[in-house]
């Protein structure tokens, strides 16, 4: 029963993700499948970012950087010197992911040691540093970014690619990452390092003091997000055939934050909602020349009125929500 | 060769100073409130835009004192709707509020004005002419940055320490709470320092218009390089953050002698990076950083 | 389920507000332009270009007696909304052509998708890569950053001038000229003694023109479309760095002229007519074209149009004649611009085949300067 109860939302999405799919195709919408398919990739660096300031507190500014690193490192690796990995294509996304991991590891251990407007600006000076080597960077191409990504062969005959015909199956691909990111997130927030993690977002010295090594624990979760990003970055750089410094921008950074504010800080499963929903409206153009400018207000908005995220609005939702899970028992 | 060292050297100066005044802002509401305010770039771009569109119809000095004067209502106005009646709000809920704000102003200036450069004639002389030095050269309007600069230190030195208004400012930075049973009434000098920062910002735009030229989305870049000069002089700190500033654009300028343009930004971020790893109290003394988090203002 | 119904809600929310727009029968035309962003400087001319072209030719009874529909979205100049909203305009709008993208990056990255799709391209964009290989499906009609290259090193010639210095900005418009300069170079006889990149939130160049006005060269060369270059000019003039300076075709904006002020007297650039329209005697071809797209330019927004609004009114233009003679079959229109022959632009006049999907030649521009702060020809 309360195995159940945890899962709901991973079951929820789930089956969301089936319905919307059949729904689209069958009023002959299925074109929002790209959409789609993109906004889920965003999803799951915001899903990462969530797990970090929802439940360790700690605020980054410099997440593109990650989504950045992952998605260069593949695209580099499957174009330059005419495909490093040319004999096993499908080691390029991993090999990205381990860099990742890696630069968040070294990164982290210092970051993660400043606190409240430091750890901010740390963050945000280290995404700006990526994203200036981007841009000073030939093997990186610069401002024109890395074109002609190839397509890439998973198991049983499924393939990352953004062709047409191969529209519905990389849906699934990106949302079935997605829900398993829900799931792995959902049970690291129950577990031991869950209840540490928010002891540390409740006060640092107490959980200190009650023994928590916080250092690690904020470390690992930080890794962990920055893995979440470089997915995402690696599996769209693949989809989209492409990849420009704009992903690497503060910008960027700026939005997840946004989005996983807008979701609730300490909500997956709202978070997923949002930034899948907000993501998918924005790559359609549907803010025109004011997209920016709704996500800045959105940022006020939701932090004048809302710090619980859009969904801590509605009555009702908030007592059943998966926050209450994440409560000290 | 010593009069090309002499040349980096004011270049450095140059863009130094243009950091130094940046960051002077930043120094100012984090002084009475403890919070960074993250759209003070923002604040620049407005002042220059301001000054720019009313140099127009207005003599030079006089609409740089009516964009000063515009942009520091500007600050009051958003203090007022933004940030006054948010009761202790957390260093995470503060960052994100003027992240959002500069976000809004930014776009809110692209179509009040448009996507074009500006730029404010120069003080003195004009765009060619410049001060010859032992074979190097500097425009006058570097001496107009440094000059107001200077200005903006001693006022705000003065101002900080011996008026009873802003050592209540620090008092309320310190400890809300106590200096609010002391009989200080900190709402309205949280709100008198938002129209300070924003008029020192709209005037340090002005200054540098000349050189830096004005545009709606200047604010984010130069937020950053006035933070790391703030960081770096401590926070808080004002003299400490020029010093900082010019420290950092020689240091930028000397980069570019040995090293591409493209990775100058790299080296002074680096350099933020390293300072807040191993010297989180600032270049110059002053509180560690890693202790201003858990203040919950 | 309450949560359910959020995401029921949310769903509908997005299949509403992004529903599309069934107009009866009209011709649909993407573009994809850097409205805002970092490219604005070059796309919003071309956004106003287009709006004015579209609503004019329907005020005027519109195109095979059926109404335009221009679906213009503002990529800010990010691959991934290109990428996007090219497949959104291909899939579910099914545009006869698209417009852009802006810059070059963008246009790389679905240049593939257009091509594959079958979907007419007409890039705004300068970089090389983007008609060379040709794709059978892709065009651009800005001209060639070749061209710019070779008609500054043939006056930096006529000049004596041998060494030069180089900066960029590290745009693809900044990065595309440096490699055509790094490439003609040699032929020319010129030596490119030191080369650099700027970022466009610049807000000082003098470290870095002193350590280039240390290689003792004889003039610049600065090829970006920022207002940075604004500052270079004047940085020169303050380190006292008396060199003649060239610049690219990306100068061709008046309000550069007007930041850099005195500075920006004596700047040697190549670029299309337009620029000086009024100034080209009465039997240049392509001068009732220019004069009549400035003065509409100008008397819509008020502003002098620059090269880029160019580049929209020509990939528009062509597209509509093309639209105006074989309908809107897309391989007949296809097939058709690939035979344009002697099309008067503003950039230069068009000739396309199948092994050159550019169309221009090198005489499309015309080395200007800046004289009392206006553009002027180049004194032979």
């Amino acid at each position: 029963m309360s195995l159940l109860r945890r899962y709901l939302p991973v079951i929820l999405l789930a089956a969301v993700v089936v319905i919307v799919q059949i729904l689209l195709s069958a009023t002959k919408l299925d074109y929002f499948l790209t959409q789609l398919t993109m906004s889920a990739y965003y999803t799951l660096v915001t899903l990462g970012l969530c797990l970090l300031m929802g439940y360790a507190g700690q605020v980054s500014l410099g997440h593109a950087g990650f989504f950045a690193i992952g998605a260069y490192t593949t695209a580099v690796l499957s174009t330059a010197g005419a495909g490093l990995l040319r004999f096993a294509p499908w080691l390029s996304i991993p090999t990205a992911v381990v860099l990742t991991a890696l630069v968040a590891l070294v990164i982290g251990m210092p970051v993660l040691r400043l606190r409240g407007h430091y750890l901010a600006m740390a963050t945000l000076a280290f995404g700006f540093i990526v994203s200036r080597v981007i841009l000073g960077t030939s093997l990186f191409g610069q401002a024109d970014g890395i074109s002609d990504i190839p397509a890439i062969r998973l198991f049983a005959g499924l393939v990352i690619s953004g062709k047409r015909t191969l529209r519905v199956q990389n849906y699934y691909i990106a949302w079935t990452l997605v829900t398993i990111g829900l799931f792995l997130a959902i049970n690291l927030v129950g577990s031991r390092v869950g209840r540490a993690l928010r002891a540390i977002n409740g006060n640092e010295e107490a959980a200190a003091a009650m023994g928590v090594n916080v250092s690690r624990y904020k470390l690992a979760v930080f890794v962990t997000s920055a893995v979440y990003a470089s997915v995402g970055g690696a599996f769209l750089a693949h989809y989209n055939g492409g990849i420009g410094p704009s992903e690497a921008g503060v910008m960027k950074s700026v939005r997840y934050v946004a989005l996983v504010a807008a979701g609730g800080m300490g909500s997956p499963w709202g978070t997923v909602a949002v930034s899948a929903l907000l993501t998918f409206l924005s790559l359609r153009g549907a803010f025109g020349l004011f997209d920016d400018a709704v996500f800045g207000a959105l940022l006020v908005a939701i932090m004048l009125f809302a710090p619980n995220g859009l969904f801590g609005l509605l009555p009702g939702l908030r007592r059943g929500g998966p926050r209450r899970a994440g409560r000290p028992r | 060769m010593g009069a090309q060292l002499l040349q980096y050297l004011f270049s450095g100066v140059t863009t130094g100073s243009i950091y130094a005044i940046v960051g002077i802002g930043f120094t100012i509401i984090y002084n009475s409130t403890g919070i960074i305010n993250f759209a003070q770039g923002e604040f620049l771009m407005l002042g220059g835009m301001i000054s720019v569109s009313l140099a127009h119809v207005l003599p030079l000095a006089a609409a740089v004192a009516a964009a000063v004067v515009i942009t520091g209502l500007i600050g009051v106005l958003l203090q007022l709707v933004f940030i006054s009646w948010l009761r202790s709000p957390s260093v995470l809920r503060m960052i994100i509020i003027t992240i959002g704000l500069s976000i809004l102003i930014r776009e809110a200036a692209l179509h009040v004005w448009n996507e074009k450069v500006r730029a404010l004639p120069f003080w003195t002389g004009d765009e060619t002419s410049s001060l010859a030095v032992l074979g190097a050269r500097i425009s006058p309007q570097v001496l107009w940055v440094l000059g107001v600069c200077g200005l903006m230190v001693a006022a705000l030195s003065l101002f900080f320490r011996s008026t009873l208004t802003g050592r209540a400012m620090r008092a309320c930075a310190s400890n809300a709470n106590a200096a609010r049973l002391c009989g200080i009434r900190t709402s309205l000098l949280v709100t008198l320092s938002f129209f300070i920062a924003a008029a020192m910002g709209a005037l340090a735009g002005c200054v540098i218009s000349p050189l830096t030229q004005t545009q709606y989305d200047m604010g984010t870049s130069l937020a950053i390089k006035g933070f790391t000069c703030a960081v770096l002089g401590g926070l808080g700190n004002v003299t400490a953050a020029v010093a900082a500033g010019l420290l950092i654009g020689v240091l930028e300028s000397a980069s570019i002698s040995i090293l591409p343009l493209a990775y100058k930004d790299v080296v002074s971020l680096a350099i933020m990076l390293a300072i807040l790893f191993f010297r989180p109290e600032g270049l110059f003394g002053g509180r560690p950083a890693s202790l201003l988090g858990t203040r919950r203002a | 389920m309450s949560r359910k119904r959020v995401f029921a809600l949310a769903l509908l929310c997005a299949v509403i507000f992004a529903a599309p727009m069934f107009a009866a029968d009209t011709i649909k035309i993407g573009a994809l332009i850097a409205v805002t962003g970092p490219a604005a400087n070059l796309g919003l001319p071309e956004a106003r270009t287009l709006q004015m072209l579209v609503d004019d030719m329907n005020a005027s009874g519109g195109l095979l007696g059926r109404k335009i529909e221009l679906i213009l979205k503002d990529t800010k100049a990010n691959t991934e909304n290109a990428v996007s909203f090219a497949k959104q305009l291909v899939e579910e709008s099914q545009v006869i052509a698209i417009i852009g993208p802006t810059t070059s990056g963008e246009s790389m990255a679905v240049k593939a998708y257009a091509d594959q799709n079958e979907q007419i391209l007409i890039s705004c964009a300068a970089a090389e890569t983007i008609v060379n290989p040709v794709a059978k499906w892709v065009f651009k009609v800005a001209p060639m950053d070749s061209f710019v290259a070779q008609m500054i090193f043939s006056t930096m010639k006529k000049m004596g001038i041998t060494r030069i210095g180089v900066m960029c900005s590290n745009s693809g418009f900044g990065q595309g000229g440096k490699g055509q300069l790094a490439k003609y170079a040699p032929g020319a006889g010129i030596q490119i003694v030191i080369a650099e990149d700027y970022d466009k939130d610049s807000t000082d160049l003098t470290s870095v023109l002193t350590k280039i006005k240390a290689q003792n060269v004889q003039a610049m060369v600065n090829w970006s479309t920022e207002p940075a270059q604004s500052i270079v000019l004047k940085n020169m003039k303050q380190l006292g760095f008396d060199v003649p300076i060239f610049q690219s075709h990306g100068f061709g904006n008046i309000a550069y002229v007007e930041a850099a002020g005195k500075a920006a007297e004596g700047t040697i650039f190549p670029c299309g007519r337009i620029l000086v329209a009024d100034a080209l005697p009465a039997d240049n071809p392509q001068k009732k074209a220019l004069v009549g797209y400035r003065s509409a330019y100008m008397a819509k927004f008020g502003e002098e149009p620059s090269t880029f609004g160019g580049h929209a009114w020509d990939s528009y233009s062509i597209i509509a004649a093309a639209v105006a003679k074989v309908g809107t079959d897309r391989a007949k229109v296809r097939d058709y611009i690939e035979g344009v022959k002697g099309f008067i632009g503003i950039s230069g006049v068009f000739t396309f085949s199948p092994t050159d999907h550019n169309g221009l030649t090198p005489d499309a521009m015309e080395m200007l300067t800046v004289k009392d702060g206006r553009f002027a020809p180049l004194g032979k």
